[in-house]
């Protein structure tokens, strides 16, 4: 579903300053990755960079979703093609009522209202729905807020950048069970396989939900590329025993080989 | 027209027709003409306008010609009055000069008694020229379910428009009256002096929306007092051009009463607002809530907002915040707090910005165009929460804002 093949990103307002270097990844339809990694390493830059923000620029690569390089079209034509991103920390928007946009959302998919009460329930969401959009929301509610709004959007291909980060355990437990069923798994057997016809990438910094969802394989960013990849249960083993400096350490390693290699070509 | 004021008010008048107001460009009277009389036709339902031309202009200020959910109709075009009636027997709406005949010197208790007479050129100016205006009384105890609804219409060019209206809401009535000022011509005056008596524990939602022309000059000229325990709500709505307009309605609270002035301005190339208020908490435990949400595409928009605190155990707040939508946008915010004593309680906010990137990609990426997320932003930062209001109240502000927006 999506391929990123030699992408280098800089910083549109600092040119010369590369976030990401020749970046490879390929997350197939019905397939879930993990993106581990230090901060600073590039993780945010890359999904935002997938979504389109105008913050960063591609200086060479591509970016082949669904098929079609997708650099150079907006984030709106990429959501309508089918990705979605819930945000780390997203923006207050005073006086937008989130009933207002999730009615946005089901009305671009032809669906009735009727949905935004359900699924606004199932997220414990329901008394948001008349609150000015992230305004006064706690941690946890934002990203209630934010899996609402993806629910109803109902993406082909979902970001989801540190969805726990500032989630109490009580509320992980729901996160966990919502995030499920937005990479398509059935909320009551998440052990079910998932709807084929969705994949995703998820962020995160801690590992934590990763005890809630299943995923499929993993990936360590380093220094703007990715360093490493393997089983998620390995990689956050090694990550919780060693440490990131360690992963940085053995980048480094890898790195200088690679550099011998090529000098000794 | 029936006799009025006194001889000694008339002179008080003729003293101040050349004083400049206080605040706003001044005008010069003599470039409008007074409007001939007897010129439209009355009719005897909001119903039978229907068919006629001016039919979308007067709904747009929130005047329906199906009048089923209101509680009466106030309708003025020019000097005439097109219509007069009351749906609800706890309320009474007339003409002012009918209201003079009916009621004599009993009108000159609430007669130039909130507003002064020489204020400035405008006040005498509506003294001197008054092209009448109504009367509107919510009798003691009646709660008014419906909103009763008004349209004050010029139609001649360069027409003067001097109403003087009295509202009156007694005590413990509970009223809403949707006012809309609307035209069919291109240049225009329209002073307006309202007077409104909030007696004890009546509440008054007073939402006044203005259509205006692109070169019309807008005065109105406002006083409410609320006696102990009342309350009165002034939401203020305008949305299309007008060359300028400059109001500062003036609220006296007493014991235990309440205001909120809700102000949604949007301003257009080549407007100019100067747009305002003031609420003197006299009486203890008073409190006040100012709101103002200017947002500009081009016009200059001064928001003012005054705070005077003069009793003990008082609560206020201000607020106005401007969104700059457009180059050559230009948005003055003054809040003015004043007390002298140390027991109450007042505070404000002022903000000024742009719309923010982070919305706009946050919204793109829901799957809507930047002009969709604009088109949001913007509607939400415009649209206030009245607290308090009845949901049928809420249900018809909301339907008023969203044609207004053009939705």
């Amino acid at each position: 579903m999506l391929k990123i093949k030699n992408l280098t990103v800089e910083i549109t307002e600092d040119p010369g300053n590369i976030i990401l270097r020749n970046l490879n990844l390929h997350i197939p339809e019905g397939e879930i990755h993990v993106l581990f990694g230090p901060n600073g390493s590039g993780k945010s830059t890359l999904i935002q960079t997938i979504m389109g923000f105008p913050q960063y620029h591609v200086v060479h690569g591509s970016i082949l979703f669904k098929g079609i390089d997708i650099i150079g079209k907006s984030i709106t034509e990429r959501a309508k093609m089918g990705v979605g991103i819930s945000f780390q920390r997203p923006p207050n928007i005073p006086g937008l009522k989130l009933h207002k946009l999730t009615e946005f959302l089901v009305l671009q998919r032809n669906e009735t209202t009727a949905e935004i009460g359900r699924k606004a329930k199932e997220l414990e969401m329901r008394d948001f729905l008349n609150r000015d959009l992230n305004v006064h929301f706690s941690g946890g509610e934002m990203k209630r807020s934010e899996l609402l709004q993806l629910l109803l959007q109902d993406p082909d291909f979902i970001l989801l950048d540190e969805p726990e980060s500032g989630v109490d355990i009580q509320a992980m437990k729901l996160i966990g069970r919502m995030t499920n069923v937005l990479l398509g798994a059935s909320p009551r057997q998440p052990s079910q396989p998932w709807s084929k016809k969705k994949a995703g990438l998820v962020i995160t910094h801690t590992g934590h939900i990763l005890d809630y969802i299943h995923t499929d394989r993993a990936h360590v960013m380093c220094h703007g590329h990715i360093g490493c990849t393997g089983t998620p249960s390995r990689l956050l083993e090694d990550i919780r025993n060693l440490g990131y400096p360690e992963c940085v350490r053995c980048h480094e390693r890898l790195d200088d080989q690679l550099q011998l290699k090529l000098a000794g070509r | 027209m029936a006799k009025t004021s006194n001889e000694q008010l008339k002179e008080r008048a003729r003293r101040a027709i050349t004083k400049k107001a206080k605040y706003g460009v001044d005008v010069d009277l003599n470039a409008f003409k007074l409007p001939e009389t007897n010129v439209h036709d009355p009719v005897a339902n909001p119903s039978e306008l229907s068919s006629r031309d001016e039919i979308t202009l007067l709904r747009k200020a929130g005047f329906s010609d199906n009048d089923n959910r209101t509680s009466g109709s106030y309708l003025q075009y020019d000097f005439d009055t097109i219509c007069s009636k009351s749906k609800d027997p706890g309320v009474e709406v007339l003409p002012i000069d009918e209201a003079w005949e009916i009621y004599g010197d009993w009108l000159n208790d609430y007669w130039w008694k909130n507003v002064s007479i020489d204020t400035d050129k405008f006040t005498s100016q509506t003294e001197l020229h008054m092209t009448r205006g109504y009367f509107i009384r919510a009798k003691a105890g009646a709660k008014i379910t419906y909103p009763l609804q008004s349209c004050l219409f010029i139609s001649q060019n360069f027409g003067a428009q001097n109403v003087h209206n009295i509202v009156i809401a007694e005590e413990k009535s509970d009223i809403h009256i949707i006012t809309g000022c609307a035209t069919s011509a291109k240049a225009g005056l329209h002073v307006g002096v309202s007077e409104f008596y909030v007696e004890e524990h009546a509440s008054l939602t007073f939402t006044m929306i203005h259509n205006w022309g692109e070169d019309f000059v807008v005065r109105p000229r406002s006083v409410t007092t609320v006696k102990k325990g009342g309350n009165f709500t002034n939401n203020y709505i305008i949305m299309d051009p007008v060359k300028s307009v400059q109001l500062f309605p003036s609220t006296y609270l007493e014991a235990d009463a309440t205001a909120r002035y809700n102000s949604i301005l949007y301003g257009h190339p080549g407007s100019t607002m100067d747009i305002g208020g003031r609420v003197v908490l006299q009486g203890i435990r008073s409190r006040a809530e100012v709101l103002s949400r200017a947002a500009t595409i081009g016009g200059k928009i001064v928001a003012r907002g005054i705070l005077d605190g003069k009793a003990s155990n008082i609560k206020a707040h201000l607020e106005c915040d401007g969104l700059i939508l457009a180059k050559k946008g230009v948005i003055h915010a003054i809040p003015e707090l004043i007390a002298d004593r140390p027991d109450l309680e007042m505070s404000h906010e002022a903000s000024i910005g742009r719309i923010g990137e982070d919305q706009l990609y946050y919204l793109m990426a829901r799957g809507m165009t930047e002009e969709e997320a604009t088109d949001m932003i913007v509607r939400g930062f415009l649209s206030i929460d009245i607290e308090g209001l009845r949901p049928e109240i809420k249900a018809e502000l909301e339907k008023i804002t969203s044609i207004q927006m053009g939705l």
